[in-house]
Protein backbone atom coordinates (compact mmCIF):
# COMPACT_ATOMS: atom_id res chain seq x y z
CA UNK A 1 0.00 0.00 0.00
CA UNK A 2 2.88 2.49 1.36
CA UNK A 3 4.37 1.67 -2.33
CA UNK A 4 2.00 2.33 -4.35
CA UNK A 5 1.36 5.80 -2.48
CA UNK A 6 4.79 6.72 -2.85
CA UNK A 7 4.95 5.78 -6.64
CA UNK A 8 1.72 7.92 -7.45
CA UNK A 9 3.12 10.68 -5.29
CA UNK A 10 6.60 10.22 -6.88
CA UNK A 11 5.32 10.78 -10.35
CA UNK A 12 3.01 13.72 -9.66
CA UNK A 13 5.75 15.27 -7.73
CA UNK A 14 8.05 14.98 -11.00
CA UNK A 15 5.93 16.12 -13.51
CA UNK A 16 4.70 19.25 -10.96
CA UNK A 17 8.66 20.23 -10.57
CA UNK A 18 9.17 19.78 -14.15
CA UNK A 19 6.36 22.29 -15.01
CA UNK A 20 7.95 24.82 -12.70
CA UNK A 21 11.81 24.76 -14.55
CA UNK A 22 10.04 24.61 -18.00
CA UNK A 23 8.05 27.87 -16.49
CA UNK A 24 11.49 29.02 -15.58
CA UNK A 25 13.57 27.73 -19.01
CA UNK A 26 10.98 28.57 -21.82
CA UNK A 27 11.62 31.81 -23.52
CA UNK A 28 7.42 33.16 -23.83
CA UNK A 29 4.30 33.40 -22.82
CA UNK A 30 2.93 30.88 -24.70
CA UNK A 31 5.74 28.05 -24.42
CA UNK A 32 5.36 28.82 -20.68
CA UNK A 33 1.48 28.25 -20.81
CA UNK A 34 2.61 24.62 -22.38
CA UNK A 35 4.45 23.63 -19.30
CA UNK A 36 2.17 24.95 -16.77
CA UNK A 37 -1.25 23.53 -18.04
CA UNK A 38 0.04 19.88 -18.80
CA UNK A 39 2.76 19.17 -16.36
CA UNK A 40 0.58 20.49 -13.53
CA UNK A 41 -2.44 19.52 -14.39
CA UNK A 42 -0.68 15.72 -15.36
CA UNK A 43 1.15 16.03 -11.81
CA UNK A 44 -2.26 17.12 -9.73
CA UNK A 45 -3.97 14.58 -11.10
CA UNK A 46 -1.64 11.46 -9.84
CA UNK A 47 -1.14 13.56 -6.20
CA UNK A 48 -4.90 13.73 -5.73
CA UNK A 49 -5.31 10.18 -6.96
CA UNK A 50 -2.70 9.19 -4.11
CA UNK A 51 -4.67 11.12 -1.48
CA UNK A 52 -7.58 9.09 -2.87
CA UNK A 53 -6.43 5.56 -2.79
CA UNK A 54 -4.76 6.58 0.64
CA UNK A 55 -8.52 8.22 1.95
CA UNK A 56 -10.87 4.41 0.31
CA UNK A 57 -8.03 2.80 1.96
CA UNK A 58 -8.04 4.14 5.45
CA UNK A 59 -12.16 4.06 5.07
CA UNK A 60 -12.39 0.44 4.31
CA UNK A 61 -9.90 -0.80 6.80
CA UNK A 62 -11.32 1.68 9.44
CA UNK A 63 -14.83 1.94 9.09
CA UNK A 64 -14.19 5.92 9.62
CA UNK A 65 -16.17 7.79 7.11
CA UNK A 66 -13.73 10.70 7.76
CA UNK A 67 -11.49 9.28 5.50
CA UNK A 68 -14.29 8.48 2.85
CA UNK A 69 -14.98 12.23 3.17
CA UNK A 70 -11.52 13.34 2.43
CA UNK A 71 -11.58 10.98 -0.68
CA UNK A 72 -14.95 12.33 -1.76
CA UNK A 73 -13.52 15.99 -1.52
CA UNK A 74 -10.27 14.98 -3.37
CA UNK A 75 -12.80 13.85 -6.44
CA UNK A 76 -14.60 17.17 -6.09
CA UNK A 77 -11.34 19.17 -6.52
CA UNK A 78 -9.97 17.20 -9.14
CA UNK A 79 -12.71 17.54 -11.44
CA UNK A 80 -12.40 21.23 -10.87
CA UNK A 81 -8.64 21.29 -11.97
CA UNK A 82 -9.15 19.37 -15.25
CA UNK A 83 -11.91 21.74 -16.15
CA UNK A 84 -10.41 24.76 -14.98
CA UNK A 85 -6.79 24.32 -16.21
CA UNK A 86 -7.01 24.12 -19.85
CA UNK A 87 -9.86 27.11 -19.40
CA UNK A 88 -7.79 29.46 -17.63
CA UNK A 89 -4.60 28.36 -20.45
CA UNK A 90 -6.46 29.31 -22.91
CA UNK A 91 -8.27 32.97 -21.79
CA UNK A 92 -4.14 33.57 -20.55
CA UNK A 93 -3.02 32.68 -24.50
CA UNK A 94 -6.08 35.12 -26.13
CA UNK A 95 -5.82 38.15 -23.80
CA UNK A 96 -1.74 38.20 -24.24
CA UNK A 97 -2.31 37.45 -27.62
CA UNK A 98 -5.01 40.40 -28.34
CA UNK A 99 -2.84 42.81 -26.08
CA UNK A 100 0.06 42.38 -28.81
CA UNK A 101 2.19 40.00 -26.96
CA UNK A 102 3.67 37.61 -30.16
CA UNK A 103 5.19 34.52 -29.57
CA UNK A 104 9.23 34.40 -30.15
CA UNK A 105 11.38 32.15 -32.32
CA UNK A 106 7.65 31.55 -34.07
CA UNK A 107 7.97 30.14 -37.54
CA UNK A 108 4.38 31.23 -38.75
CA UNK A 109 1.61 32.92 -36.98
CA UNK A 110 -1.58 32.79 -38.39
CA UNK A 111 -3.95 34.68 -35.92
CA UNK A 112 -1.74 38.00 -36.58
CA UNK A 113 -2.30 37.71 -40.47
CA UNK A 114 -6.56 36.50 -39.74
CA UNK A 115 -6.31 39.98 -37.29
CA UNK A 116 -9.88 39.01 -35.18
CA UNK A 117 -11.52 41.71 -33.83
CA UNK B 1 -38.86 21.33 -16.82
CA UNK B 2 -36.24 19.55 -17.91
CA UNK B 3 -33.75 22.04 -16.75
CA UNK B 4 -35.42 22.43 -13.46
CA UNK B 5 -34.90 18.96 -12.58
CA UNK B 6 -31.90 18.86 -14.01
CA UNK B 7 -30.18 21.73 -11.57
CA UNK B 8 -31.88 20.37 -9.33
CA UNK B 9 -30.45 17.34 -9.43
CA UNK B 10 -26.73 18.48 -10.37
CA UNK B 11 -26.92 20.87 -7.17
CA UNK B 12 -28.73 18.10 -4.71
CA UNK B 13 -25.89 15.80 -5.63
CA UNK B 14 -23.08 18.32 -5.15
CA UNK B 15 -24.47 19.52 -1.86
CA UNK B 16 -24.43 15.81 -0.80
CA UNK B 17 -20.62 15.47 -1.94
CA UNK B 18 -19.21 18.87 -0.23
CA UNK B 19 -21.64 17.98 3.35
CA UNK B 20 -20.81 14.26 3.53
CA UNK B 21 -19.83 13.21 7.09
CA UNK B 22 -21.46 10.83 9.39
CA UNK B 23 -25.01 9.95 9.76
CA UNK B 24 -27.71 7.28 9.40
CA UNK B 25 -27.68 7.02 5.60
CA UNK B 26 -24.43 5.16 3.91
CA UNK B 27 -22.83 6.01 7.63
CA UNK B 28 -22.29 9.59 5.41
CA UNK B 29 -25.61 12.24 5.56
CA UNK B 30 -28.06 12.33 8.94
CA UNK B 31 -31.37 12.54 7.63
CA UNK B 32 -31.75 16.43 8.55
CA UNK B 33 -28.72 17.04 6.17
CA UNK B 34 -30.68 15.46 3.53
CA UNK B 35 -33.99 17.43 4.02
CA UNK B 36 -32.02 20.63 4.42
CA UNK B 37 -30.17 19.29 0.51
CA UNK B 38 -33.60 18.92 -0.47
CA UNK B 39 -34.81 22.61 0.80
CA UNK B 40 -31.42 24.04 -1.08
CA UNK B 41 -31.47 22.54 -4.37
CA UNK B 42 -35.28 23.62 -4.92
CA UNK B 43 -34.57 27.15 -4.23
CA UNK B 44 -31.22 26.71 -6.01
CA UNK B 45 -33.33 25.22 -9.09
CA UNK B 46 -35.60 27.60 -8.95
CA UNK B 47 -33.28 30.41 -9.44
CA UNK B 48 -30.82 29.10 -12.00
CA UNK B 49 -32.35 27.08 -14.13
CA UNK B 50 -32.90 29.38 -17.16
CA UNK B 51 -28.86 29.42 -17.08
CA UNK B 52 -28.06 26.22 -17.07
CA UNK B 53 -29.62 25.57 -20.29
CA UNK B 54 -30.00 28.89 -22.17
CA UNK B 55 -29.63 27.43 -25.72
CA UNK B 56 -32.72 24.54 -24.91
CA UNK B 57 -30.89 22.23 -26.38
CA UNK B 58 -31.14 18.61 -24.22
CA UNK B 59 -28.92 16.12 -25.96
CA UNK B 60 -26.37 16.64 -23.94
CA UNK B 61 -28.71 14.81 -21.22
CA UNK B 62 -28.11 11.20 -23.50
CA UNK B 63 -26.77 8.95 -20.76
CA UNK B 64 -25.27 7.23 -23.85
CA UNK B 65 -22.98 10.55 -24.27
CA UNK B 66 -22.18 10.04 -20.85
CA UNK B 67 -20.84 6.78 -21.41
CA UNK B 68 -19.00 7.54 -24.52
CA UNK B 69 -17.27 10.41 -22.55
CA UNK B 70 -16.10 8.64 -19.51
CA UNK B 71 -14.53 6.02 -22.31
CA UNK B 72 -12.81 9.11 -23.95
CA UNK B 73 -11.66 10.05 -20.55
CA UNK B 74 -10.08 6.73 -19.47
CA UNK B 75 -8.63 5.57 -22.87
CA UNK B 76 -7.92 8.01 -25.73
CA UNK B 77 -7.80 11.10 -23.64
CA UNK B 78 -5.11 9.96 -20.88
CA UNK B 79 -3.48 8.16 -23.41
CA UNK B 80 -2.63 11.46 -25.11
CA UNK B 81 -2.23 13.34 -22.15
CA UNK B 82 0.64 10.76 -20.82
CA UNK B 83 2.55 11.39 -24.27
CA UNK B 84 1.96 15.16 -23.92
CA UNK B 85 3.70 15.56 -20.68
CA UNK B 86 6.64 13.10 -21.78
CA UNK B 87 6.61 15.43 -24.87
CA UNK B 88 6.73 18.96 -22.76
CA UNK B 89 9.45 16.87 -20.13
CA UNK B 90 12.16 16.21 -22.95
CA UNK B 91 11.31 20.15 -24.06
CA UNK B 92 12.05 20.91 -20.99
CA UNK B 93 15.31 19.06 -20.36
CA UNK B 94 16.70 19.67 -23.98
CA UNK B 95 15.06 23.42 -24.75
CA UNK B 96 14.65 22.39 -28.32
CA UNK B 97 11.36 24.42 -29.76
CA UNK B 98 10.04 25.67 -32.88
CA UNK B 99 7.10 27.18 -32.09
CA UNK B 100 4.33 28.83 -34.40
CA UNK B 101 0.74 29.85 -34.01
CA UNK B 102 -1.41 27.51 -37.55
CA UNK B 103 -5.32 27.37 -37.87
CA UNK B 104 -7.24 24.38 -38.16
CA UNK B 105 -10.33 23.58 -39.46
CA UNK B 106 -12.81 21.33 -37.30
CA UNK B 107 -15.92 21.81 -38.85
CA UNK B 108 -18.11 21.19 -35.27
CA UNK B 109 -21.17 23.14 -35.05
CA UNK B 110 -22.09 23.43 -31.55
CA UNK B 111 -20.24 25.08 -28.41
CA UNK B 112 -19.83 21.80 -26.52
CA UNK B 113 -18.26 20.32 -29.11
CA UNK B 114 -15.92 23.19 -29.66
CA UNK B 115 -15.03 23.97 -25.83
CA UNK B 116 -14.83 19.86 -25.39
CA UNK B 117 -11.78 20.30 -28.29
CA UNK B 118 -10.19 22.92 -27.51
CA UNK B 119 -10.02 21.70 -23.93
CA UNK B 120 -8.78 18.82 -25.17
CA UNK B 121 -6.55 20.31 -27.44
CA UNK B 122 -4.59 22.34 -24.53
CA UNK B 123 -3.88 19.33 -22.38
CA UNK B 124 -2.33 17.08 -25.00
CA UNK B 125 1.02 16.91 -27.07
CA UNK B 126 2.48 20.21 -27.71
CA UNK B 127 -0.40 22.09 -28.98
CA UNK B 128 -1.92 25.52 -27.06
CA UNK B 129 -5.74 26.63 -28.31
CA UNK B 130 -5.30 30.44 -28.22
CA UNK B 131 -8.17 31.94 -30.30
CA UNK B 132 -11.60 31.25 -32.27
CA UNK B 133 -13.09 32.43 -35.26
CA UNK B 134 -16.45 32.54 -33.73
CA UNK B 135 -18.31 32.84 -37.45
CA UNK B 136 -16.56 29.44 -38.84
CA UNK B 137 -15.61 27.83 -35.90
CA UNK B 138 -11.30 27.60 -36.88
CA UNK B 139 -9.36 27.06 -33.77
CA UNK B 140 -6.38 29.01 -33.45
CA UNK B 141 -3.09 26.88 -31.92
CA UNK B 142 0.14 27.12 -30.63
CA UNK B 143 1.92 24.81 -31.55
CA UNK B 144 5.40 23.95 -29.72
CA UNK B 145 7.12 22.22 -32.36
CA UNK B 146 5.83 22.80 -35.97
CA UNK B 147 5.93 20.01 -38.54
CA UNK B 148 3.76 21.30 -41.61
CA UNK B 149 3.16 24.52 -42.15
CA UNK B 150 -0.62 24.25 -43.70
CA UNK B 151 -1.49 20.89 -40.82
CA UNK B 152 -4.00 18.40 -41.30
CA UNK B 153 -6.53 18.16 -38.11
CA UNK B 154 -4.66 14.76 -37.85
CA UNK B 155 -1.39 16.43 -37.09
CA UNK B 156 -2.33 18.39 -34.15
CA UNK B 157 -5.23 16.56 -32.24
CA UNK B 158 -5.54 12.87 -34.11
CA UNK B 159 -8.75 11.60 -33.31
CA UNK B 160 -10.38 14.51 -31.12
CA UNK B 161 -12.62 16.11 -33.60
CA UNK B 162 -14.40 12.34 -33.82
CA UNK B 163 -14.85 11.93 -30.32
CA UNK B 164 -15.87 15.51 -29.74
CA UNK B 165 -18.62 14.76 -32.29
CA UNK B 166 -20.26 11.69 -30.93
CA UNK B 167 -19.98 13.19 -27.71
CA UNK B 168 -21.58 16.61 -28.11
CA UNK B 169 -23.62 16.62 -31.24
Amino acid sequence: MTVLLVILLSIGIFFNGLGSIGLMRFPDVYTRLHAATKCTTFGSIFTSLSVIVFGFYLWGASGDSKYGVLALHTIVALICIIITNPTGAHAIARAAHRSGVMPKQAVIDELKEANLK
Amino acid sequence: MVSFIVTFLLSFVAYLFLTASQGEILGLWSNYEIIAALIISLIVAAMASRVLFQKKSYHLLNPLRWVIFLGYLVGPFFFAMAKANIDVAYRVITGKINPGIVKISPNLKNDAAITLLANSITLTPGTLSVDIDEKNNDLYIHWINVTNLKPTIEDICGSFPIWARRIAE
